[in-house]
């Protein structure tokens, strides 16, 4: 085993026994903890004045998931990454299990986001899906060599394990998720080094395929698209909640009305003001300066992943925290954007400040292990031929 | 360096401006969000704030009229009546505590009155009105209108309420409306409305999409009270429409008096499927259900053991006893199982190895042919029939005639009913015995069958056509679909066939030794065909048919059913009738008298009025024996 000097003690240190939960502790990204806890508590400031002051409506609930969350990505952080990459796929197959299972028992909400009812909790198997793609995928790619990312075959069954949790999430129906799932695979087939060419080929189809999928879609789906095109269209439908939160977000203005003092919030013009529509919440009482720190505090989020792919010394975890960055980013992205009127409406929250158990804990299980790549940042993972060792 | 140490280098060369290229992405695109905030916050940000704080669009919805319920003469069955009400609407109260606190020492408000109306302001969209209170008197209105200015955001205005002028009589046919449940909202935005209702049941539910409408909608401008400034623009919504439907209101009063407890109806015209009566006892006043139905009403209806929430006609479930002989008679035809003049002797009994099977002449009918076997209904007869015939061949014939498929009657809910076959019973995992068949032969073992099927089974009998019974004959004024006797296809069962069956229905009737004497219509009248059914609920006992038992002393519960099919006038069959009776005792003691009344009142009703209505008096069609 030949390895670079300068790290040389660092991963000794890491590979012998002496690394401990006492020495881990430390290692844990504490001003990124911090990060998440600044969000969260923006969460709480919008949530607080959606209650309408009362932290009883949706605020104190809201710091109770948090702390939930930020003790299982804690203890997440802790755990070694190599368990985690060896765990990688039994925890895609059980996903895909749940998958299966809720499109034959799960509850159907509004618009079609499908559910299991786990005692208090309620778990989304889409959003769940998310993560244990990335895991899949980052362990897939993990020894794969420049040569073997041009054979086809190799590229084949992960390609298979993108493709069935979209086609399930698809079939809930829930286009948006799914092609939120299909973007996360792109991303990690991208920086897995599939060939570029590969790409342009998967869009110049993508675009040949959108007329056709259109004619597919659900009446509800293709009245979002005409409805994004044209809100006046429907103003008491679909179009509703796009206009609303546009008067909302742009009568905000530079410096915003002032805590409690959002009139569109406040006189419900603006619905589901404490889940989806959080940000136009912010946006209208804090004005552009809360939106716009808001948003580089979401934007930090972003950074911390990329910088930590950037700095891992194995290749599962650079994909694994990439991933788990573009998982974060689309979230944010999607729901700003929709909330501003950009792209289409789907459900979609703006994780850690919207109201909403089962996508809080999903996105603390993410930070989770993104905390585990950052601490395990110099694991040295085994070699093929050493593989029988771990 | 090792072959590893290569690769792992290029991976991470390749990683490294792979991941920039994404990064580059991420933050170009969160770099367009806050371009976009920007555009929609500073420079149109004095746009959106005059949108926001001086003229606020509010949206309203206005409900259309629901459309009306008519029978065959056009009288109203189900309309409208005005009701007027108190509606607060939250986005110009502000305050809707103090509001609905001041209203209440004007019209006394109930604490639940008061929490049902905050539960519904904090569901609905602030610019939804919300019911305060329904069925004001003039006294109240005048107070309300008074003090309004003491009420921001509460206004009257009158709305509909369904009224159902038949009362119980068109019950289980019209059906009744409720407010929508919690499940119906979101479909349509419409039943978000105060006071909009919903069919439940009959053909209010079956036809409530037409019946509802679609809601208009007004957009207005007003400013940060709530006060309009102006009316932005309107779109007419379209009220629902009206549907015209079979039933003759004055026949249905007519058949539900001569109906006892227990007793279902139904009457069709025979040539087209149309239901002129449907009639069940007892029933239930639709108009209850308007102000909500109290608890104590609830477990009333529910509780009574004549369940008079409960369509008899489509919902009973009854073994059609003799009256299926007709079916095991075409049926053995068909499958040249035996000719019209084979006789078969009866003794009183059947063997079927060490199984006797007794007919209910104790002494027997003596040689019996076709004819002679349904005249007396005869069971030995049809327990031979049905063994030489089959169970399976038998239940072919029973689906064609109408009786265990699905029926296409307005009237949701309408059970389909049991006619068993081999593969029925095999699915059960129980094997099917040539005791079953002879048993079967007769109308009794595991059939269930409705009285509106039964109609349907003596209507096809009649008319040889694959009719369908309906309620339907106009949409907003539009005839429906089916009036014509040309729109049914033909049975397919030889014309010879028929007509020796409707010839011995006759003779059930009409000449000596028919089991229904009792059942010949007035002079003057026609002559009406039918057959008795008496259904067994509890088996006799072998002991208890030797002592001579008398059916009078069973407590009224285990009598036998009562069950009478027939069609008049039996030379060019006009109308179809089935009347069951519960625990009636006997077909030709209970029922046959009942069908008579009922037929010779629907004959006269119509001979009156000439002919059931409209464009199908003219076709003088029918098959004539």
């Amino acid at each position: 085993m030949i390895r670079e000097h300068g790290t040389y003690e660092r991963r000794l240190l890491m590979r012998g026994p002496d690394f401990g939960i006492l020495e881990k502790f430390p290692a844990i990204p504490w001003l990124f903890v911090l990060l998440l806890c600044a969000l969260a508590g923006v969460g709480y400031v919008a949530l607080l004045s959606a209650g309408g002051g009362s932290a009883e409506a949706y605020a104190s609930r809201h710091a109770l998931r948090f702390g939930f969350g930020l003790v299982l990505m804690l203890s997440l952080c802790l755990v070694d990454i190599r368990v985690i990459a060896r765990l990688a796929w039994p925890a895609y197959a059980v996903t895909a299990g749940l998958l299966v299972l809720v499109l034959l028992h799960g509850n159907v909400g509004k618009g079609a986001q499908r559910w299991i009812e786990l005692g208090p909790l309620q778990l989304q198997p889409s959003e769940l899906m998310k993560i244990a793609l990335v895991l899949a995928l980052a362990s897939w790619f993990r020894r794969a060599p420049w040569e073997r990312m041009g054979n086809p075959l190799f590229l084949l069954p992960p390609a298979f394990a993108v493709a069935v949790p979209m086609a399930l999430i698809l079939k809930q129906p829930n286009l948006g998720t799914a092609l939120i799932t299909g973007m996360i695979g792109a991303a990690m087939f991208w920086a897995a080094g599939v060939r570029w060419w590969k790409f342009a080929i998967l869009l110049a189809g993508a675009a040949f395929a959108a007329p056709i999928a259109y004619e597919r879609l659900h009446d509800y789906q293709r009245a979002r698209i005409t409805t994004f095109l044209d809100p006046e269209s429907d103003p008491l439908g679909a179009g509703y909640n796009i206009i609303q939160s546009k008067i909302a977000l742009g009568s905000g203005g530079m410096w915003g009305k002032g805590f409690m003092q959002g009139t569109q919030g406040h006189l419900n013009f603006l619905p589901e003001k404490q889940t989806d529509f959080i940000f136009t919440m912010i946006a209208e009482e804090f004005g552009l300066v809360g939106a716009l720190g808001t948003l580089g505090l979401l934007a930090l989020v972003i950074a911390f992943a990329m910088l930590t792919a950037l700095r891992c010394q194995h290749q599962f975890g650079r994909l694994l925290a990439l991933g788990l960055g573009v998982n974060f980013f689309l979230y944010v992205f999607v729901n700003i954007a929709m909330v501003t009127g950009s792209i289409p409406v789907g459900g979609v929250p703006l994780p850690l400040i919207s109201h909403g158990g089962s996508a809080m804990i999903t996105v603390m299980l993410g930070f989770g292990l993104l905390g585990s790549a950052y601490v395990h940042r110099d694991a040295e993972f085994a070699s093929s031929s050493e593989k029988g060792l771990l | 360096m090792s072959q590893a140490r290569k690769e792992e280098e290029v991976r991470r060369g390749v990683f490294i401006r792979r991941a920039l290229v994404v990064g580059g992405i991420q933050f170009g695109a969160l770099g367009f969000l806050g371009w976009r905030l920007r555009k929609l916050q500073v420079e149109e940000g004095e746009r959106y704030a005059t949108l926001a704080e001086e003229n606020r669009i509010s949206a309203r919805l206005v409900a259309p009229p629901r459309g009306r319920v008519l029978d065959r003469e056009g009288r109203v069955v189900a309309g409208g009546q005005l009701n007027w009400r108190a509606l607060i609407v939250a986005e110009e109260a502000r305050d809707v505590p103090a509001v609905l606190e001041t209203f209440g020492r004007i019209v006394p408000l109930s604490e639940a009155e008061r929490g049902r109306i905050e539960r519904e302001v904090r569901r609905r969209r602030r610019f939804i009105p919300v019911t305060v209170r329904e069925f004001l008197t003039w006294e109240e209105m005048a107070r309300i209108e008074l003090n309004a200015p003491d009420l921001p955001g509460i206004s009257v205005d009158v709305g509909t309420i369904r009224e159902y002028p038949e009362r119980e009589h068109m019950a289980h046919v019209v059906g009744y409306v409720a407010p929508p449940a919690e499940a119906d909202m979101g479909e349509d935005p419409l039943l978000e409305l105060p006071g909009i209702r919903v069919g439940r049941a009959g053909v209010e539910r079956f036809h409530d999409r037409v019946l509802r409408g679609q809601a208009g909608s007004i957009r207005l401008e007003v400013n940060a009270v709530g006060r309009v400034i102006r009316e932005l623009d309107r779109r007419e919504g379209q009220p629902g429409q009206d549907i015209g439907i079979s039933v003759d209101a004055e026949l249905q009063r007519t058949v539900r008096a001569r109906c006892q407890e227990g007793t279902s109806a139904v009457v069709l015209d025979c040539r087209n499927g149309e239901v002129l009566a449907m009639a069940t006892q007892p029933s239930f006043d639709p108009n209850i259900f308007n102000a909500g139905v109290s608890t104590a009403q609830w477990r009333d209806w529910t509780s009574r053991r004549q369940t008079p929430l409960i369509n008899k006609t489509t919902n009973g479930l009854y073994a059609p006893g003799s009256t299926f002989k007709m079916v095991v008679a075409l049926a053995a035809l068909e499958a040249r199982a035996c000719t019209p003049t084979d006789r078969v002797t009866c003794p009183g009994y059947y063997d079927l190895g060490d199984t006797r099977f007794h007919c209910h002449a104790r002494y027997g009918h003596g040689s019996l042919d076709m004819r002679g076997g349904i005249k007396a209904s005869c069971d030995v007869y049809f327990y031979e029939m049905a063994k030489r015939t089959g169970i399976d061949r038998i239940a072919a014939m029973a689906n064609r005639l109408g009786l265990g498929v699905d029926l296409e009657i307005e009237l949701p809910g309408t059970r389909r009913g049991l006619v068993p076959t081999r593969a029925w019973r095999q699915a059960q995992g129980k094997p099917w015995n040539l005791g079953d068949t002879v048993v079967h032969g007769i109308g009794q073992g595991f059939y269930q069958l409705t009285p509106l099927s039964l109609a349907v089974m003596t209507a096809r009998l009649a008319s040889g056509r694959a009719l369908q019974p309906h309620l339907t004959r106009t949409i907003g004024g539009r005839p429906a679909r089916g009036a014509d006797p040309e729109n049914w296809p033909s049975l397919g069962i030889p014309e010879r066939d028929l007509r020796l069956v409707r010839e011995a229905m006759w003779a059930v009737v009409n000449e000596d030794g028919g089991t229904a004497r009792i059942g010949r219509l007035p002079p003057g009248l026609g002559q009406m065909a039918g057959k008795t059914g008496t259904t067994q609920v509890r088996r006799v006992s072998r002991e208890a048919r030797e002592r001579g038992f008398r059916v009078e002393s069973l407590p009224r519960e285990w009598r036998p059913h009562a069950l009478f099919v027939g069609f008049a006038p039996h030379e060019a069959p006009r109308y179809a009738v089935c009347v069951v009776v519960e625990h009636g005792t006997s077909g030709s003691g209970a029922a046959a008298p009942i069908a008579r009344d009922i037929m010779a009142d629907t004959i006269t009703r119509f001979r009156r009025e000439g002919a059931p209505g409209g464009r199908v008096a003219q076709a003088q069609g029918g098959p004539r024996p």
